[in-house]
């Protein structure tokens, strides 16, 4: 009879002592950083919003969980209340490993491994918050899902009531409390990025089996109130 | 999301454990009565979105006789090793805590459908309004010859998750080098398709560092199953030549066991195993046999509410009931729960019922990072619960995908677990 270990043992990035990100980074290439990794959530610029995720401008300096009108999970409260701040080396850190530092964000985004990538992403957002009075011109960064939705379905007004019902189908992956943790967290996202997204997957645009399916037998009216029911979520 | 539940603590703070006394429970201060059996994904889940969304307007009581429920989902992911049993396990403390749901750990026994009364093995007889039964499943007596449920410790069928899967990998682990772990595997329709060759999957997974040469036979009654090509491509790419499947054609459903001497005979033919994984022909659990709603092995309901065809203040969920195309999954069970509530919900305050859809996904791993998976949506018609829209993982995926698939599984566990129980 043979035993052995048998258990794989699993490395958790970011803590595995890899380096850390340098100032001094390209901020061109951290531009397109920012357009594949973080456009689809956040937006930097001048006329930045809030998105699936708090805008970015300014954020170098201020205190975690502070940027109005933004709901924040509980547990980057409860960092922000215990005097977190972004700073380089805090963001670095988040940026590598969103779990590992704020364990229950929101941010639904496995982490930028390369340190050099971050130094470049870094050295690209730190313009937008050298002094929030010259943020550069240009105009904010592009909105969660690239895809064309009519106005006028984009206009629906959605029935809460009847969402909460039809979220029902959502809840037995998504989580409503927002915890996310390979299946991404869907509370509290404007009600036109989320019909854009859901139309992307309905409209076979954007690609995934188990989405394109649920969405492809909602209706307009029943994708506007899943929006308006979850956008609102306490 | 922790709405209107604060006029709940107090009623529930006893409820967190058995309650005592009266032997006639419950009066519900007026209020509706639903009366749940079973709190696994069906059970579970029909109570609390029934407590949650009546915002106390209904008196919820769910009978379940364990203390922690051990999801069947994941127990393959236990044998190889990549869970741990403890993180299966899950208490009732929320249920009772946070919704106000009187959980009860006792077992069923009887249900008198005149006086719409549930009596129970540990004395009570609790009056309901509505009751829903989610008992899971039994096995068929005499299913396989030479097996029946008091060698299960000898040869297990860990097919309800805890104890019974514990002994299955220490029976495994224990195997001599070069030995036989042999499953039988069982006939349609069966709780969660895919499972036992996700455990086949696992199985080899495990045999694959501790027992490099062992073998794995399965003698199997079908001769398709779920999954099927994805399965034999992962079993060809990572466990090459360690697993061999005997099917009908080959007497793969003329199987007998004899648990003293360890052997399993397929179509007369007689082996010598060292592990001996029995999953017998299924039936709804018992009670719903003892509530006179069966036909045959399964409870019919109606596709709209899952009432059953036989009692309209009855309804049965998950794996007890036949319902036409869902597979008979956690999944599924916790879709169909969640319309049963809704229309349970309208019918005793006359809250909208909505019409009912539902949805499948069941996700299987094959080897480390190697993640498939198979979904359909489905809706209510006159006659059952008809498909409508499918999808299933494909041969020849990329490894990303495999990985991808297989991250998402983890997080399905995570978010259906918190919509059994908060
Ligand atoms: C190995 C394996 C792997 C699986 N993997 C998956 C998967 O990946 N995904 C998936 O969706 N499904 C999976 N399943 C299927 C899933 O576990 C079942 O379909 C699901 O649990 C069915 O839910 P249920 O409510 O009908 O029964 P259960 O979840 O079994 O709940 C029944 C409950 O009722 C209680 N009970 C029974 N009789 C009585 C009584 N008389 N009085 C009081 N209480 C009673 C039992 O104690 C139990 O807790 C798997 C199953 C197995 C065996």
């Amino acid at each position: 009879m043979m035993r052995r270990v048998v258990f794989p043992v699993l490395l958790i990035a970011g803590l595995g002592g890899s380096a850390a990100a340098q100032v001094g980074g390209d901020p061109e290439r951290g531009e397109e950083l920012f357009r594949s990794d973080c456009a689809s959530c956040h937006q930097v610029g001048q006329g930045a919003r809030n998105r699936v995720g708090p805008h970015l401008n300014g954020i170098f300096d201020r205190q975690a969980g502070q940027v109005e009108g933004f709901r924040y999970s509980e547990d980057m409260m409860l960092r922000a209340s215990a005097g977190l701040k972004w700073t380089f080396e805090t963001l670095d850190k988040y940026i590598e490993n969103p779990r590992v530092f704020v364990s229950r964000t929101r941010m639904n985004y496995a982490g930028m491994e390369s340190a050099e990538d971050r130094s470049d992403l870094l050295a690209y957002l730190r313009q937008f918050s050298a002094d929030p009075a010259d943020i550069p011109e240009a105009a904010p960064t592009a909105a969660a899902v690239d895809h064309d939705v009519a106005p006028e379905i984009l206009a629906i007004v959605g029935d809460p009531a009847y969402g909460e019902y039809l979220s029902t189908e959502c809840t037995s992956c998504h989580q409503e409390s927002g915890a996310a943790n390979g299946i991404p967290s869907i509370t509290n996202w404007p009600a036109d990025v989320f019909v854009t997204a859901m139309h992307a997957y309905k409209d076979g645009v954007r690609e995934h089996n188990v989405m394109e399916m649920m969405a492809s037998r909602l209706s307009n009216e029943e994708i506007a109130a899943l929006a308006a029911y979850f956008e609102n979520i306490e | 999301m922790k709405l209107n539940r604060r006029a709940f603590i107090g009623t529930a703070a006893a409820g967190a454990a058995t309650l005592s006394a009266p032997t006639v429970m419950g009066q519900g201060n007026g209020r509706p009565r639903v009366v749940v059996v079973g709190g696994g994904a069906g059970g579970a889940t029909a109570a609390r979105y029934i407590a949650k969304d009546s915002n106390g307007e209904i008196d919820v009581t769910l009978i379940e006789p364990t203390r922690h429920y051990y999801t069947c989902f994941f127990s393959n992911l236990y044998l190889g090793g990549f869970r741990e049993m403890d993180s299966l396990g899950h208490s009732y403390g929320g249920l009772a805590g946070d919704y106000g749901i009187n959980v009860l750990h006792d077992w069923a026994t009887g249900v008198d459908r005149d006086a719409k009364t549930v009596s129970t093995a540990g004395g009570y007889t609790l009056p309901y309004d509505r009751l829903i039964l989610s008992p899971g499943i039994d096995f068929v007596d005499g299913a396989v010859p030479g097996w029946d449920i008091s060698v299960q410790d000898r040869m297990p069928h860990a097919y309800k998750a805890g104890s019974q899967t514990e002994l299955l990998k220490a029976q495994i682990e224990a195997m001599p080098e070069g030995g036989t772990y042999a499953m039988v595997a069982p006939p349609n329709p069966f709780r969660c398709p895919p499972g036992p060759y996700e455990r086949v999957s696992m199985v080899a997974h495990l045999l694959k560092q501790i027992n490099p040469t062992a073998k794995i036979l399965i003698a199997d009654p079908k001769q398709n199953f779920s999954k099927q090509a994805l399965f034999e491509e992962g079993w060809n790419r990572h466990y090459a030549g360690m697993i061999e499947r005997i099917g009908p054609d080959f007497g793969g459903g003329n199987v007998e066991v004899d648990p003293e001497a360890m052997t399993l005979s397929i179509d007369g033919a007689v082996e010598n195993v060292d592990a001996c994984n029995v999953i017998p022909a299924m039936k709804a659990g018992r009670i719903a046999d003892i509530a006179g709603i069966t036909e045959g092995n399964w409870a019919p309901v109606n596709a709209a509410d899952l009432s059953s065809k036989m009692d309209e203040n009855i309804h049965v969920l998950g794996d007890a009931c036949a319902q036409g195309d869902m597979p008979k999954s956690g999944f599924s069970a916790n879709s169909q729960a969640k319309v049963c509530a809704n229309a349970v919900r309208g019918a005793l305050t006359g809250t909208t019922v909505f019409p009912a859809r539902f949805a499948n996904t069941c996700w299987s791993l094959i080897d480390t990072d190697d993640g498939v998976k198979v979904g359909a949506t489905y809706e209510a018609t006159e006659e059952k619960i008809a498909k409508v829209d499918g999808f299933i993982s494909e041969t020849g995926e990329s490894a990303d995908v495999r990985a991808a698939t297989y991250q998402e599984s983890i997080g399905w566990y995570d978010g259906i677990t918190t919509d059994m129980f908060g």
